[in-house]
């Protein structure tokens, strides 16, 4: 595993990710506007998102970061159309999402594996419709390389950890080229080292074939080091009791990749830390 | 990383119900996760157990061997109580006479006819009805509309008794095949489609949202992510069917045929022949014993392939 990936963040950049990635997905723009979302009716009505507005531009990546349950998963939902919005609307390329919508793909915060096929073809399951059954097969194999699980290709879900499914699962959502790319949490259940790996692989698809990214994650650090723009989802101030909104914008400056020691980010880092209600000493 | 055993990855159970919690910092989680978890799916047994009871009983012939004991035992009363006289030869033949019996059916080939018209019946009949369980159950278990459209009639339909359906099924259909065969297709429907309709309603909605989320719908989704879900409750259903088909072939046969085991039956009956009666039975319990095994083959393999 670690010899494939080792490779990844200095051989992969112009020769093995645009071979995986290569498709017809453009980055497309994504607006928010006004969205809501409120579960339940009447008494048990309990907003978790209101008044969203932000526009993402193609083919940046955004960051949302926010306290546990705050709606950052919701807000995802809502972009690839699996849930409607209370309120309000999101547009992908300046069309409302409307139902289930095949621009995106989706990386869940679980695995969400299908336990009686091997990782191979669950990969495959991501792929467009388009691609011909040759296309196909040789972009999973590329993916599970990319990821480091080309050995385990033959694998069943249950038979490889947490962290080796959570991969499989990033694949399965790269091999449909989307123009949006939502990640929930993609690296959550990686130890350190693979996390690492992993989100330079991400920069790599990324800077290859630019599509527009939606990252949610706990992790300050991996915001700082993978995002253009950081949201930040909260309550505001004296509406402790309402939904959630965007209670912060950050701008990360510098190109990618960044280094990880910058005074710059560890500013950054303490501040955003701050308003996430943890002391960044 | 060849270790065994996630149950998280596998989608279902543990991992989606613990979205919540798990989420202190990112670092904790990190260290729980890349790590391959313990307590997956039927531990392997060790070598060193081979010898001990669990070894034994894991066996396959060891097994067929002890559960032979039993039915040997009975045998062996059966043997010991007609030869001391204990009952008539028409209350009960010794086992000698019985096997006469068969060797008589066989010689006259009458025997080969009653078991090849039986098995054929119940197997048509089990065929055509889990077919028609399987699509039912589908519908309902999927379509909220066919369940409020369908359901209430369907359960009325299951709550009349088997035996009800033969008048008018002979009334329709004559003393054929066809009502005899249609009996035992109502008989295996219902577990089949009772199963199969209950076991879609509760296919873990995270992973049919995962399949949706790539564009899976109607048949495709149902065959890439409903069904393999279902696949170990629709062979409980079977093998409830085929016992259904069998109890409902001797139900049909008894009231009207003119072969088949039940036909055995009651025409040992009604000429005192109870060594016939005897072997009729015996035969049952070992056709339907042999076609549930091999059933059951069928389910190890496909639950195997697709839990
Ligand atoms: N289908 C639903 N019905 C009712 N409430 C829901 C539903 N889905 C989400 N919620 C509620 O919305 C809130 C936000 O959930 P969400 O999963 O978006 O949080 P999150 O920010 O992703 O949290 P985490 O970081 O823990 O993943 C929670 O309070 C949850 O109870
Ligand atoms: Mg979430």
């Amino acid at each position: 595993m670690t010899a494939v990936l080792s490779s990844s963040r200095h051989a992969t950049p112009a020769s093995a990710a645009p071979s995986a990635a290569s498709g017809s997905g453009s980055a497309l723009a994504v607006s928010f506007r006004g969205l809501n979302r409120t579960f339940g009716t009447g008494e048990n009505a309990h907003t978790v998102l209101r008044d969203v507005n932000f526009d993402v531009r193609p083919g940046e990546v955004l960051a949302i970061l926010g306290p546990s349950g705050c709606g950052k998963s919701t807000l995802l939902r809502a972009t690839a159309g699996l849930d409607a919005p209370s309120g309000g609307s999101v547009d992908i390329d300046g069309t409302p999402v409307q139902g289930i919508d095949s621009r995106c793909a989706v990386a869940f915060q679980e695995p969400r594996l299908l336990p009686w096929h091997t990782l191979q073809a669950n990969v495959a399951i991501g792929l467009p419709k388009s691609s011909s059954a040759k296309q196909g097969k040789s972009k999973v194999a590329r993916l599970l390389e990319l990821v480091g699980l080309d050995t385990f290709a033959k694998h069943r879900p249950r038979e490889v950890s947490g962290g080796m499914a959570q991969r499989a699962s990033l694949a399965r959502a790269l091999a449909r080229n989307p123009g949006v790319l939502l990640l929930d949490e993609p690296f959550g259940a990686l130890d350190a080292l693979t996390r690492i790996k992993m989100q330079d692989l991400l920069l790599d698809i990324h800077a290859a074939e630019p599509t527009t990214v939606l990252l949610v994650t706990h992790d300050v650090d991996e915001a700082l080091q993978l995002a253009d723009r950081i949201i930040l989802l909260g309550k505001e101030e004296g509406r402790e009791n309402d939904g959630a909104t965007i209670v912060r914008t950050v701008d990360v400056p510098g190109s990618r990749p960044r280094d990880r020691g910058s005074v710059e980010l560890a500013r950054m880092r303490r501040s955003l830390l701050e308003s996430l209600g943890v002391d960044g000493h | 990383m060849t270790q065994l055993g996630n149950p998280g990855a596998s989608g279902n159970s543990v991992y989606a119900t613990s979205q919540e919690g798990l989420k202190a910092s990112g670092v904790l989680k990190t260290a729980e996760a890349d790590r391959p978890r313990q307590g997956g799916p039927a531990p392997e047994r060790s070598p060193a157990s081979g010898r001990s009871a669990a070894g034994v009983l894991g066996n396959g012939w060891a097994r067929l061997l002890l559960g032979l004991l039993l039915p040997a035992a009975v045998l062996a009363a059966w043997q010991w109580s007609t030869s001391a006289g204990l009952f008539s030869s028409v209350q009960l033949p010794a086992p000698g006479a019985v096997v006469e019996a068969a060797v008589d059916l066989i010689q006259r080939g009458e025997l080969a006819q009653h078991v090849a018209i039986s098995t054929q019946r119940v197997l048509l009949g089990f065929a055509f009805g889990a077919a028609l369980g399987l699509v039912f159950g589908a519908l309902i278990g999927l379509s909220k509309v066919a369940d409020v459209l369908l359901s209430p009639t369907i359960g009325a339909l299951r709550a009349v008794p088997s035996l009800a359906w033969v008048p008018l099924l002979i009334l329709w259909m004559k003393i054929g095949e066809d009502s005899k065969v249609t009996l035992i297709l109502i008989g295996a429907f219902f577990p089949v489609f009772t199963t199969v309709s209950l076991a879609l309603r509760h296919v873990d909605k995270n992973l049919v949202e995962a399949g949706r989320a790539f564009g899976l719908k109607g048949v495709k989704l149902l065959t890439t992510v409903q069904l393999p879900a279902v696949v170990p409750a629709v062979f409980s259903g079977l093998r409830l069917a085929l016992a259904q088909a069998w109890l409902f072939l001797v139900a049909a046969e008894l009231i009207a045929s003119s072969m088949g085991l039940g036909f055995l039956l009651t025409d040992s009956q009604n000429n005192g022949r109870t060594d016939r009666l005897l072997l009729a039975i015996v035969l049952l319990a070992i056709i339907g014993k042999i076609t549930d095994a091999l059933l059951g083959v069928a389910e190890k393999w496909a639950v195997k392939r697709w839990a």
